[in-house]
């Protein structure tokens, strides 16, 4: 799958939220799953809570699909051997970039219908 | 709590388990420091089981799309396999649920096991049924002087005209008395029964609809309590309507008139046309009612030796009430269809082991690339199951197709409700063995992966294995043998249809029209007015054009079977009555003529056969052989009806006891000279029989003379006498029709698994067959060595076949009409044909395997 393929990329398109929101979490490095889940409850200030069992359905589903691969070798002797960890692929970046731009759109075009976020 | 954990992990796909347990576990740990037990509990819960659930569909869509993909790619095999499935499924669900209706149901009434019926019958209580029926006073006794019953109603037959709504009809009903109803345990839907405390005469003139001829004929108007209708003439007031599912005696009685027994009715204990239904006390058995009435027959035999010396009671469950023979009939049928789901079972298997092995090969590969043992046999499983669910599918739309059908094969003596419907525990039995059968066979090539066969699998030249061969030999010999027994089961019913409808029934059927005209009282109680009904009739229709003779008589051979009267012979001894038994009917002129029944010797009667003339009699050759052998009989008398007659004619036998039984000497007495003594509505002329060349469409012009004889007279009943012979055969013909049809697609199943199995052998043995073609052998040898071997497998299947087949036949031997169980020419034949229909099935494949190329088939692979 050549990361620029723009069918590929479209045919994920509507990213559902997890895998989203894990995409970006691997797009600042590699990291592992328990670390993921802190990244993205940080960063949606508590608002997305993943457990377990829906990041790693969502972690098999992804690598799956080429957006994000394990990483083969361990981290550093500090780390537990046994945790695995991602990394996000080509692909993986080419699609988060797909769906920021279409966010980036629809935002547009909401604003252009005179749709202006309510600041509380 | 981790174990806890770990424990519920094991819900995941095994697959996914493999994966990522590890993980996970770690992570909720980290999760979960700090946090409390009930806590975690309640969060180990709400993180495993939604994300399990979703997994597991998330897997099943994509076996699901898997499995639409690999059927559409073998279409023709999943054709065949549904289709396989749903006649087997179907098939069954059908025949079960006619059998499981007519034969288990209980009926609608409550505590039917109580019920049960009694009449008269042979001294020693023998025979099936109702033999004979009971007189008042032999009833009385019975219900007075027995204590094993809670209660006991009687009833008699009693049709009557309905006249004032519309055309005047005819409609069946039954007189019962007021304690009937409570003993079957139904009260009217609407308004009130017979009323049981009131004298007799309080409710003479009332009469109980049925729910149906209340919505026919009275619109479901609930006003019609308490209007008048015209019965034979009298006004009767309706008291009340049954529901819908009440039927009683049988399907046609559709109103119910009061039964009233008055004293003078218990005078005469030979005038016997009362049948009874009673309920049996709780706590007494069924055979401890059946001796006591023994006992009591006993008694009475003692005790009034000239009326009653030979007299018994038939005594009998009214859910037994199936003829004997149509119980054989179903469970035959029954039989037949259990041998078809063996048959599409083992079919269903061999075409499954057929695909298995190119399966194991693109399952093998799968697996080397990495797939777990567990996901394929899983998405197997989804296959197998997708398969029978649509097989099952079809099954039900097979089983809805044959349902009316089989209806026809319900018995009319049951008082059932109108149609089977589909049993669903049946269906969900048969379904549930395709499925096992799909499912167990199905998921061979994956069970077999990762043992290693799996990996011969993926070597050059893999053969099939001789386990697996042998396996599929065995199943096609299962199916030649069900094939086989239901052939040869068809082949001696047939046989048997055959020889009775070959049967002469004494009469000429061509070109007959018969109707009825029941005459009612009290306006046709005097016989001057029945005859001059008659004589105006008959002179009426003799006119018509294209009409060669007329005549009424009592009751239509097979249609009145019985009308038995006793005869003396003056200056022999008095024998007893019973057996010198024969059929009495009462005819007009042209009666021999209108029916086809060759005069012997003397005349025919004349209108001139009048009351004031000397009383005369034809009689059947039966009659003279037995009383006067060696005679003619003309002149002879004989007494019958306390009434001396001359006998001036002798006509050839008639089979009035239906094509299969042997009848009493026929004994026929003018219309127009009947006894003294008051007769039951067995003997007055009513049906009407008519040879013309016009058949049905004279009915009209029928129609119009008897209007203006009588415009308050219905005609009933008419068909042409031919389709009364033909109702002889029609259960007969009907189970027929179904056993051929299964046993023809038996046969079908059985060649198409025949021809799948050599083509398949040929295929997996090219090689073997290019080294013999190499070596010089000739393409007619291997051809025929393919051939052999498909008629040696029907060998195989044919002898168990035959002696499966001989079983059923003796289980059915009262079925088998002059026909042997174990006929010679049945079993040869089918056995040869089967074998034919082998070696035809093979003919393809052997030429297939004549025209092996040995070079390309020594290079392949």
């Amino acid at each position: 799958m050549a990361p620029s393929d723009p069918d590929a990329v479209s045919a994920l398109l509507p990213l559902p939220p997890a895998t989203f929101h894990i995409l970006l979490a691997l797009s600042v490095g590699e990291r592992h799953g328990y670390a993921v889940i802190q990244d993205i409850e940080t960063r949606t200030n508590g608002e997305l809570r993943l457990s377990a069992g829906t990041l790693y359905r969502s972690i098999a589903r992804m690598v799956e699909q080429g957006l994000i691969a394990e990483v083969a070798r361990r981290r550093s002797i500090a780390d537990d051997e046994r945790r695995r960890y991602y990394r996000i692929t080509a692909f993986g970046t080419a699609v988060a970039r797909a769906e920021m731009a279409r966010l980036a759109d629809l935002v547009r075009l909401a604003k252009a219908s005179g749709l202006t976020p309510r600041t509380t | 709590m981790t174990a806890l954990y770990r424990t519920l992990l094991r819900m995941y796909p095994k697959s996914f388990r493999d994966d990522y347990a590890a993980e996970l576990t770690r992570t909720f740990e980290t999760k979960m420091r700090g946090r409390g037990t009930i806590a975690g509990m309640f969060a180990a819960l709400l993180d495993v089981v939604p994300n399990a659930i979703a997994a597991h569909w998330e897997i099943l869509c994509q076996d699901l799309a898997y499995t639409a993909r690999t059927l559409s790619r073998s279409r023709g095999f999943a054709l065949a396999a549904v289709l396989i499935t749903a006649l087997g499924v179907g098939a069954n669900t059908a025949t079960f649920s006619v059998a499981d209706f007519v034969l288990l149901r209980p009926l609608p009434f409550p505590e039917p096991d109580e019920l049960v019926r009694l009449c008269e019958g042979p001294r020693d209580g023998a025979g099936w049924g109702c033999m004979n029926e009971l007189s008042p006073a032999n009833y009385r006794d019975a219900v007075q002087q027995t204590t094993s019953f809670e209660r006991f109603g009687a009833f008699t037959g009693a049709s009557v005209n309905l006249v004032g709504a519309g055309e005047p009809l005819r409609i069946s009903g039954t007189r019962v008395t007021a304690q009937v109803l409570s003993v079957l345990g139904v009260a009217p839907a609407r308004g009130r029964a017979f009323d049981t405390t009131t004298s007799l005469d309080a409710d003479a003139s009332s009469v109980l609809l049925s729910h149906g001829l209340w919505q026919r004929q009275f619109g479901g108007d609930p006003g019609v309590i308490g209007q008048s209708l015209q019965l034979d003439g009298t006004p009767y007031t309706v008291i009340g309507v049954m529901p819908p599912r009440f039927r009683f005696p049988d399907e046609a009685t559709e109103l119910w008139l009061p039964l009233l027994l008055r004293e003078e009715d218990f005078g005469n204990r030979s005038n016997t046309y009362l049948q009874a239904v009673g309920r049996l006390r709780h706590g007494v058995t069924f055979e401890q009612a059946r001796t006591e009435i023994a006992r009591l027959a006993t008694r009475m035999q003692h005790e009034l030796p000239e009326t009653n010396a030979e007299t018994g009671f038939s005594f009998f469950r009214q859910k037994d009430f199936v003829f004997p023979r149509n119980r054989t009939m179903l469970i035959g049928l029954v039989g037949a269809s259990l041998c078809l789901l063996l048959l599409t079972c083992a079919n269903l298997a061999n075409l499954l082991l057929a695909r298995s092995a190119a399966r194991e090969r693109e399952l093998a590969v799968r697996a080397a690339l990495g797939a777990g043992r567990h996901r394929l046999v899983r998405q197997m499983l989804t296959e197998s199951i997708v398969l029978a669910l649509m097989g099952g599918v079809a099954g039900v739309g097979a089983a809805a197709v044959a349902m009316p059908m089989l209806s026809r094969l319900v018995p009319a003596t049951l008082p059932l409700a109108a149609q089977p419907t589909l049993d669903m525990r049946v269906f969900a039995i048969a379904a549930l063995l395709s499925v096992v059968t799909g499912i167990g066979f199905g998921l061979l090539p994956a069970l077999r992966v990762g043992r290693g066969a799996g990996f011969a699998a993926l070597r050059e030249g893999s053969r099939g294995g001789a386990r697996r061969q042998r396996l599929r030999t065995t199943l096609v010999a299962i199916e030649v043998a069900m094939s086989v027994t239901l052939l040869i089961s068809s082949g001696l019913l047939i046989r048997a249809v055959m020889r009775v409808q070959a049967v002469d029934p004494g009469f000429r059927t061509d070109n007959v029209l018969t109707m009825r005209t029941v005459l009612p009282s009290p306006k046709y109680d005097s016989a001057a007015m029945r005859e001059q009904f008659y004589d105006r009739v008959l002179t009426g229709v003799r006119a018509l054009p294209g009409v060669a003779s007329a005549a009424y008589t009592s009751g239509l051979p097979m249609v009145l079977t019985g009308g038995i009267a006793g005869v003396n012979i003056p200056g022999r001894p008095q024998v007893n009555r019973r057996l010198q038994n024969v059929g009495i009917r009462f005819v007009s002129s042209q009666f021999f003529d209108a029916m086809g029944i060759p005069l012997m010797r003397g005349r025919d009667f004349e209108d001139t056969d009048r009351r004031d003339r000397q009383r005369v009699a034809v009689v059947s050759k039966s009659f003279v052989d037995t009383y006067w052998p060696g005679e003619d009989g003309l002149g002879k008398t004989f007494e019958i009806r306390e009434q001396t007659r001359t006998i001036v004619g002798v006509v050839s036998e008639v089979k009035v006891r239906g094509l299969e039984r042997t009848p009493e000497p026929q004994v026929y007495i003018p219309a127009y000279q009947p006894p003294d003594i008051g007769l039951g509505g067995l003997y007055v002329p009513k049906d009407l029989v008519i040879r013309g060349s016009q058949e049905l469409s004279m009915v009209p012009a029928v129609r119009d003379i008897v209007r203006r004889v009588d415009a308050d007279q219905p005609l009933s009943s008419i068909r042409m006498l031919r389709d009364v012979v033909g109702d002889q055969t029609a259960d007969r013909r009907a189970q027929v029709r179904v056993l051929v049809a299964l046993s023809l697609l038996a046969l079908l199943l059985a060649g198409v698994g025949i021809h799948g199995l050599q083509t398949f052998t040929v295929a997996q043995r090219s090689r073997e067959i290019g080294v013999r073609l190499a070596l010089g052998a000739a393409p007619s040898t291997v051809a025929r060595i393919v051939v052999s071997e498909a008629a040696r497998m029907a060998i195989l299947g044919v002898i168990p076949g035959v002696i499966a087949a001989w079983f059923a036949a003796r289980a059915m031997g009262a079925l088998l009409f002059g026909v042997r169980p174990d006929d010679p020419v049945t079993f040869l034949t089918v056995a040869g044909v089967c074998v034919v229909v082998a070696i035809v099935s093979a003919l393809r494949p052997a030429m297939r395997a004549a025209r092996v190329d040995p070079i390309t088939a020594l290079r392949a692979e």
